[in-house]
């Protein structure tokens, strides 16, 4: 990377995420953009606090998530209570291997995945890490694309309980486990969201992105 | 004129940038993330999309999605009827959840998509144009229709072992939902509109 390389806030420019206008700010601390009028900012505000707040409630709850039942099913054949991972297995199991494997990557490796890929992510910031920056950068713009692929499970059990519905020959309840992984899928979204990929590039050249020299 | 002055939106670095022929991308040239897609000035393909995504949105929200018989007892489920389901299971937070990415966005998607190209393609900018594109910029990523229909599917196989399982007119127009907002929300360049809106101003 050459001395001549120049981003915006070093010019005293913002550009606004929403339009991709450039702009000069006003005087006054809060500015909007001169032709959308979303709020500006050089970077997006309190991200790494914001993002790491979200990854930890996170990881938290994907404990429950796996642990817990997603959903129950009384049938006349029985009474199965089904964590994500039993579904998977049932499905496997059943022959439907490909399902299967759709499943375990969209409920047990993505929502990994992306939680340590916002960990790698966070800690290089703050470390102002000065190598593999375009690594990262590719890596954050994959959690942006996969993250929403994990709601899978969710959708299942929630077409599942509000199909079988038979008094006395089946029925489908949904389990804590769906909750608390629903709140994952969301809350690791959010921490995506809030990341701002422009700090990987700032700790590259040594900026330290939040109003930290390094 | 000369091209344009843009900040890449993933890494700030200050460039100039000219929009770019069909087929090409214009990149940034430090992080390589996706600066400028080739502009179609014309509103008339997004606004096709839009428009058919939108007749099959409301078959695909008036029908049941697919019915189960199992014993002689049958029942069936249409999308609201998922997220309600939920709901009274006391899963408020789910079916809240559900009920938002796959109706109150891809609705608000497509009635903001309307309410921006059909006055475009009659000529006048609409009132509250800049409102309408943010509102479409932060709902986005929360378009959940798509992994909607693969979790129908992996249901489907699920349920295909103990009981009779009857595919509704709702999967039907689901499936053709799922191109149609797809196509729409690619072919919908909120750049070039705002590009317009200057020109206009």
């Amino acid at each position: 990377m050459s001395a001549a390389v120049l981003t915006a806030s070093q010019a005293g420019l913002l550009s606004c995420l929403t339009c991709g206008l450039l702009s000069r700010p006003a005087p006054q601390a809060e500015s909007a953009c001169p032709r959308c009028g979303a709020r500006l900012h050089a970077r997006k505000p309190a991200s790494l606090v914001r993002a790491w707040a979200f990854l930890v409630c996170a990881m938290v709850l994907y404990l429950p998530a796996n642990i817990l039942p997603i959903m129950q099913m009384e049938s006349l054949f029985g009474w199965q209570s089904d964590t994500i991972m039993s579904g998977i297995v049932f499905l496997w199991s059943t022959g439907s291997w490909p399902l299967a494997i759709i499943v375990f990557v969209a409920s047990i490796v993505v929502p990994l995945l992306k939680m340590l890929a916002l960990l790698t992510l966070l800690i290089a910031v703050h470390r102002g890490v000065r190598v593999h920056t375009h690594d990262l950068a590719r890596l954050y713009r994959l959690l942006e694309i996969v993250g929403r692929w994990s709601m899978l499970d969710i959708f299942v059990v929630a077409i599942l309980v509000a199909l079988v519905q038979l008094q006395l020959v089946a029925t489908v309840t949904p389990g804590q486990g769906a909750a608390a992984f629903g709140a994952v899928v969301v809350l690791t979204m959010l921490a995506t969201m809030s990341f701002d990929p422009r700090l990987l590039w700032d700790s590259a050249r040594g900026e330290g992105g939040h109003g930290r020299r390094a | 004129m000369s091209a344009p002055l843009t900040a890449c939106p993933e890494c700030d670095l200050l460039q100039t940038v000219a929009p770019p022929r069909a087929d090409m991308l214009a990149c940034c040239a430090r992080c390589d993330s996706v600066l400028h897609r080739p502009v179609d000035e014309d509103v008339d393909k997004p606004l096709a999309y839009t428009l058919s995504a939108g007749i099959l949105f409301l078959i695909a929200n008036a029908f049941p999605i697919v019915g189960l018989e199992l014993q002689g007892q049958s029942s069936s489920a249409t999308l609201f009827g998922t997220a309600r389901a939920l709901y009274e299971q006391n899963m408020v937070m789910l079916a809240v959840l559900v009920g938002f990415t796959t109706i109150v966005v891809p609705g608000v998607q497509l009635a903001a998509m309307s309410y921006v190209l059909v006055p475009l393609r009659m000529g006048w900018v609409p009132h509250g144009l800049p409102l309408a594109l943010r509102i479409l910029q932060a709902v986005r990523p929360w378009g959940m229709t798509e992994v909607f229909i693969l979790g129908l599917l992996v249901s489907l196989v699920k349920l295909a072992g103990m009981a009779n399982v009857e595919p509704g007119i709702a999967l039907w127009s689901f499936g053709g939902l799922l191109l149609m907002i797809a196509a729409a929300v690619a072919s919908f360049d909120a750049r070039a509109i705002w590009a317009r809106l200057e020109v206009a101003r």
